[in-house]
């Protein structure tokens, strides 16, 4: 199988060398640019499978650069911020950006980013094993069966989880959840995502305060992560 | 009598509040005049200027040394309704009065800037001694780690050969233990300073106290494994409209700070419950407790406890002060009468009660 090649947009040297070692490491091919011009250059040059974008770029903000990138660039990029608030985070996820991770990162969670950005859309009849329970979802039947009893989910429910489970792995805004769930009048209103999200986990979680599916991600939204049963 | 706080006073209200006492303490002595004399009407009318000049500007206590003058020589003096003065002992004593009232007057002023000068010179000492402290407790928490972190790297670089496995192993960890360490004290600095310059604007939303309380857990598991954490959140509770992002770091600061500095078996409780229109969140644990004339200081920024061994630069318990502040609420500390330390924290919020019963 061919390598997955994937372009690493960040200024600072320290940086790319130790993406490049953990990426290499992980049997990915990498590409390398400083700037936001080669940046863009590269990526169109070679048309890598992922790009990492560092936000805090010197000629051009990588707000810019991901910008300029969705206008034609059409598979996943993960963007790397320092800590600087929420704001850059949303405004990046809500510009097309597929994923984020603050740095200083674990280099772990990286390579799971990656592998689950690269994953494509998932169809059919998904099933999960986690830790405390069972997850089956027939995404043509809309059925959901925990531990391989059938739980009953109310409409908005069952689309809630099943926009999770599309985009398993990545995390989902507050305001993408809100606008794709309940349209775009209700982007003020996410008292009703929080109490979606605890019913949601209550009937497909085995401890819904510590959940092992729908994961919070502090601020910024949720992310449904579990390992596939194939 | 806190002289600071009549110096608030407007300049305009300050010449009106001159010109009143001098005229109302002039018509009082009017009535008095024939029984105590014009003279010791000088002396009651000097007492007034003395006071004004303790607590007004310059210019207000020229205005009123000279209307006092005036008018002494205008209604009192012999002679009344005439500013003529006859006898060259009351022209004498005029003069005088004139002089003290506006020595008095630049005195009183003299020694207040001195006195504010003083005031400024102490609080430029507490700066530099609390930068001393902060240069004390910084350049320990952070030069430690990188300390660890430069030779633990150098050893791996140079002598990589001669290290068994198992040390690299243990190098290894303590440059990870380290990095996550410094990573802490550099987000307490950045959070401190973002404090400081007036920079935190709490962004309220929504938020499940239950959500709040497991994700700062989760969080935390690998540093709080030796110590349970009981969770008790009220059944039921309605939905808050808070930062949750600043709710979370003070909840972070909190239980880590009991989790590393409480004796083994000791137990930490993280309450939530609805007062009102206020979420009150407490933490409390059955270690040793703060000792009592501490307790006072531990909000205070670069404050360490006496006995601190654990380090830290003093700043968490400030910065989570200040956050739970930000968001117009209060953090108070305690000890629990058979021993332990309790944090309560309680902030007025908006509620929404949709989460319990609402069916789509």
């Amino acid at each position: 199988m061919k390598k997955s090649d994937i372009l690493v947009i960040d200024d600072e040297p320290q940086i790319r060398k130790l993406l490049e070692i953990t990426l290499k490491t992980n049997d990915f091919d990498v590409i390398e640019a400083a700037t936001a011009k080669e940046g863009l250059l590269k990526a169109k040059n070679n048309f890598p499978d992922l790009i990492l974008l560092d936000l805090g770029l010197p000629d051009e903000s990588g707000h810019e650069v991901l910008k300029k990138l969705r206008e034609w660039y059409t598979k996943p990029v993960i963007i790397l911020s320092v800590q600087s608030g929420e704001e850059d985070i949303i405004k990046a996820l809500e510009n097309g950006a597929n994923d984020y991770l603050v740095k200083p990162f674990r280099t772990g969670e990286l390579i799971a980013r990656i592998r689950s950005s690269l994953r494509g859309s998932l169809k059919g009849i998904i099933s999960y094993e986690g830790a405390k329970n069972e997850l089956e979802i027939d995404l043509n039947l809309r059925i959901v069966k925990k531990n391989n009893e059938l739980i009953k989910l109310t409409a908005t429910e069952y689309d809630l989880l099943a926009l999770f489970v599309k985009n398993e792995g990545r995390v989902l805004t507050h305001q993408y959840l809100l606008r794709e769930i309940w349209g775009p009048g209700y982007l003020n209103q996410s008292q009703y995502l929080r109490v979606f999200i605890a019913q949601l986990r209550k009937k497909i979680e085995t401890e819904p305060n510590q959940p092992e599916y729908i994961l919070t991600e502090s601020r910024v939204g949720y992310r449904f992560i579990a390992k596939i049963n194939l | 009598m806190n002289s600071s706080s009549f110096q608030k006073f407007s300049p305009t209200k300050q010449y009106i509040v001159s010109i009143l006492s001098v005229l109302i303490v002039s018509v009082g002595c009017y009535f008095l005049s024939d029984l105590i004399g014009y003279r010791v009407v000088a002396l009651i009318l000097l007492v007034t200027v003395s006071l004004i000049a303790l607590f007004f500007d310059i210019k207000p206590v020229l205005l009123s040394a000279i209307l006092s003058a005036v008018l002494w020589d205008f209604f009192f003096i012999p002679q009344k309704f005439t500013l003529a003065i006859s006898s060259a002992e009351d022209l004498l004593m005029f003069m005088m009065y004139f002089i003290i009232a506006l020595v008095h007057a630049v005195l009183t002023i003299k020694i207040r800037k001195m006195e504010k000068k003083a005031s400024q010179k102490e609080e430029k000492e507490n700066t530099l001694k609390l930068y001393s402290t902060l240069f004390n407790s910084l350049s320990h928490e952070l030069k430690t780690p990188i300390s660890t972190i430069i030779g633990a790297a150098d050893n791996l670089h140079t002598m990589s050969d001669k290290l068994s496995e198992h040390n690299k192993y243990e190098l290894v960890s303590e440059i990870s233990k380290a990095s996550l360490q410094l990573d802490r004290q550099v987000g307490n600095l950045l959070n401190m300073s973002r404090l400081e310059s007036g920079f935190i604007k709490p962004k309220n939303d929504w938020f499940d106290v239950n959500e709040l309380i497991y994700d700062v857990l989760n969080n935390l598991k690998d540093n709080v494994s030796e110590k349970p954490v009981h969770v008790a959140v009220k059944e039921n509770l309605p939905l808050f409209k808070l930062d949750y992002g600043l709710l979370y770091q003070v909840l972070h600061n909190l239980i880590h700070n009991a989790a590393t500095n409480i004796p083994k078996y000791s137990v930490i409780t993280v309450r939530a419950f609805c007062n009102y229109n206020r979420l009150v969140i407490v933490v409390e644990d059955t270690g040793y407790g703060f000792p009592e004339d501490e307790i006072e200081r531990v909000f205070e920024k670069f404050y360490r406890l006496k006995s601190s061994k654990t380090g830290g630069t003093g700043l968490g318990l400030s910065i989570s002060k200040g956050f739970i502040e930000s968001m117009g609420g209060t953090i108070k500390l305690e000890n629990m009468p058979e021993g332990g330390a309790i944090f309560t924290i309680e902030i007025p919020s908006e509620l929404s009660y949709i989460n319990i019963g609402i069916k789509t």
